[in-house]
């Protein structure tokens, strides 16, 4: 099994014999955590506790449902549904308010938010904004929250579900992309050729469609070396485990003593230090 | 003799005649004319110079201040913070220095109210989106306005309105959703993907990019705020829109925001048996009663 990169920004794999509701985020899901345990509702969002470092840990993967009842989710998308249902499997967690505090892992495989009519009609933004609701109110709360992105992460399924953690880890893989439109889509949205866009995203780096380069950017905080990120061998699990672990616990660090604002610059995003710097200076007391 | 009382026609004439329209308005004489006379005091403007690093290598001409004001003043007497984003500029797009300057903002609003004196927020929205000139540090920025807007909105009411003409999506709709309040207009728009990418990515079966009315429909502030996304709609008017913000701010923090009510939502949603046939009118039956707030149309 392989996987293959299309020009389009899509990620598909090189095999006939899977089931079509299997992903890389099914399979990481139940790599790490096995069978999920979320109501059969809303079979889209896999839900379940398993044990990282003799901790239980929260973990939250979107799958593919070819059945769903709506049709624009049934490759793996955040839809309507699945950005609420997301927000109830971290709140619950959130809720139950003990003194240790459980991390919470989005495992991460989305082709996109949903593009459909109807999800526009029933308010997909809210759903989306509910998901990241979550996340931040986890952090906020006192839980570790990673991020293991395993396939595609496009665009508002991303700033749903895996960007508002306090690390974001990625396999090192062809198959792992993050970006905010896929390649077709943002050809058209900036009045370009298909070929200009892909000549453009290879020379700029914040449009490049390479997990490298969000690695570059801060984006990723930490890539991962995998013998295969579609079929996982038993020491893929063992890295990929001891990976999540140091990242829990590098956010409990952060947790307990909060970074203070950065002092320098990171290498590709001195703009926005600037902006943060010079906002600093001018923004005076309390009074207006 | 009695004077004759001017005709209803002619009051709304008059009526009319005095409005401001806010949409016509740049994004700096919005900031500067929506908080108390004599107290608005640009950051990071454009005299400072930074525009974004990435627009010339793609042949784009950048903005001094990357299409995003920052204005800090009174309203109610009490400072605020009003993020005013220019849609003129790149579509009101967020690049690495615009979504930086909202975010960074944000953060200071709370960090000053964390020592005891709240610094709520407004934002004026008027975007597309990411920029997809920077698309990935676009995608992030705009990730951190999220974190910093839920963060705020906790001490101090982060106040929305999206005025039109460019309207409000992608990444820019889910911080709409944040919003302790959301103001819109009939002209405003509100929706996470464009009928562009919609068609782009399902097809003109699903969504028809040139049918203006259908647009409308599903994302115009009217429909909007009948289905309770938006908590007002106003009418386009500088002082009806001041007002309208005014009286939000001083509102202060709603008890749960909307997208706190996680079962309420899901078990609306689970009702939808088929979406195929799901229309306008059981979108506003659906979600009736979730309104807490006691809404109006102000006039």
């Amino acid at each position: 099994m392989s996987a293959t990169s299309h020009a389009d920004g899509r990620f598909t794999l090189k095999t006939e014999s899977i089931p079509s509701s299997a992903s890389r985020g099914r399979t990481w899901f139940e790599a790490l955590c096995g069978a999920s345990s979320a109501s059969a509702t809303v079979p889209s969002v896999l839900a379940g506790d398993a044990d990282l470092s003799a901790e239980r840990v929260r973990f939250i993967s979107v799958v593919p449902d070819p059945s769903n009842r709506f049709p624009r989710v049934r490759k793996g998308e955040v839809g309507v549904e699945e950005g609420w249902m997301i927000a109830k499997h971290g709140r619950d967690v959130i809720a139950e308010n003990t003194e240790a505090k459980r991390p919470i892992v989005a495992i991460v495989d989305l082709p996109g938010q949903a593009f459909g009519r109807r999800e526009e009609m029933m308010g997909i933004f809210l759903s989306c904004a509910a998901a990241a609701d979550m996340y931040v109110a986890a952090r906020m709360a006192g839980h570790p929250v990673v991020s293991l992105v395993v396939g595609p992460a496009f665009s508002g399924g991303f700033l749903a579900h895996g960007y508002q953690s306090h690390r974001i880890l990625a396999l090192d893989d062809p198959g792992v992309l993050i970006h905010a439109m896929g390649q077709k889509a943002a050809a058209r949205i900036t009045r370009h050729s298909l070929a200009e866009w892909q000549q453009l995203s290879e020379k700029i780096l914040p449009m490049s469609y390479d997990i490298h380069a969000c690695a570059k950017l801060g984006i990723v905080h930490q890539l991962i070396k995998v013998a295969s990120a579609t079929a996982p061998d038993a020491s893929d699990l063992k890295r990929v485990r001891a990976r999540l672990s140091a990242a829990i616990a590098d956010a409990r660090e952060e947790i307990n003593r909060p970074r203070q604002n950065e002092t320098k610059p990171l290498r590709h995003r001195q703009a926005s230090f600037e902006v943060a710097q010079r906002l600093a200076e001018q923004w005076g007391g309390p009074a207006a | 003799m009695n004077p004759v009382p001017p005709s209803p026609t002619a009051l709304a004439a008059e009526h009319f005649l005095a409005r401001q329209s806010f949409i016509e308005l740049k994004a700096r004489e919005r900031a500067e004319l929506l908080v108390d006379a004599g107290t608005a005091r640009e950051l990071a403007g454009p005299f400072d110079r930074i525009s974004s690093p990435w627009l010339a290598a793609q042949g784009l001409v950048p903005q001094a201040d990357d299409g995003v004001v920052i204005v800090r003043g009174a309203m109610n007497a009490r400072p605020v913070v009003v993020i005013s984003i220019e849609g003129g500029f790149q579509g009101g797009s967020m690049g690495e220095v615009s979504a930086a300057k909202i975010a960074a903002s944000l953060d200071l609003a709370r960090k000053v109210g964390e020592q005891g004196t709240p610094i709520p927020a407004v934002l004026v929205f008027e975007s597309g989106g990411v920029r997809l000139q920077e698309a990935n540090l676009g995608l992030a920025l705009t990730g951190e306005i999220h974190r910093a807007m839920l963060a705020l909105r906790r001490v101090v009411p982060v106040v929305g309105v999206i005025p039109g003409m460019v309207g409000c999506f992608g990444g820019m709709a889910i911080a709409a959703a944040l919003c302790s309040h959301l103001i819109m207009t009939r002209e405003g728009r509100l929706s996470l993907n464009g009928p562009e990418v919609i068609e782009q990515e399902a097809g003109p079966a699903e969504f028809d990019s040139h049918d203006r009315k259908l647009i409308w429909e599903i994302t115009g502030g009217a429909q909007r705020y009948a289905a309770g996304f938006a908590d007002e709609l106003v009418e386009d008017d500088v002082q009806t829109l001041a007002d309208a913000l005014r009286a939000a701010l001083a509102r202060g923090v709603p008890a749960r925001h909307r997208s706190e009510r996680v079962g309420e939502f899901l078990e609306r949603i689970a009702r939808i048996d088929d979406p195929l046939r799901f229309d306008s009118a059981m979108l506003r039956d659906l979600f009736a009663g979730l309104k807490t707030d006691e809404r109006h149309v102000s006039r």
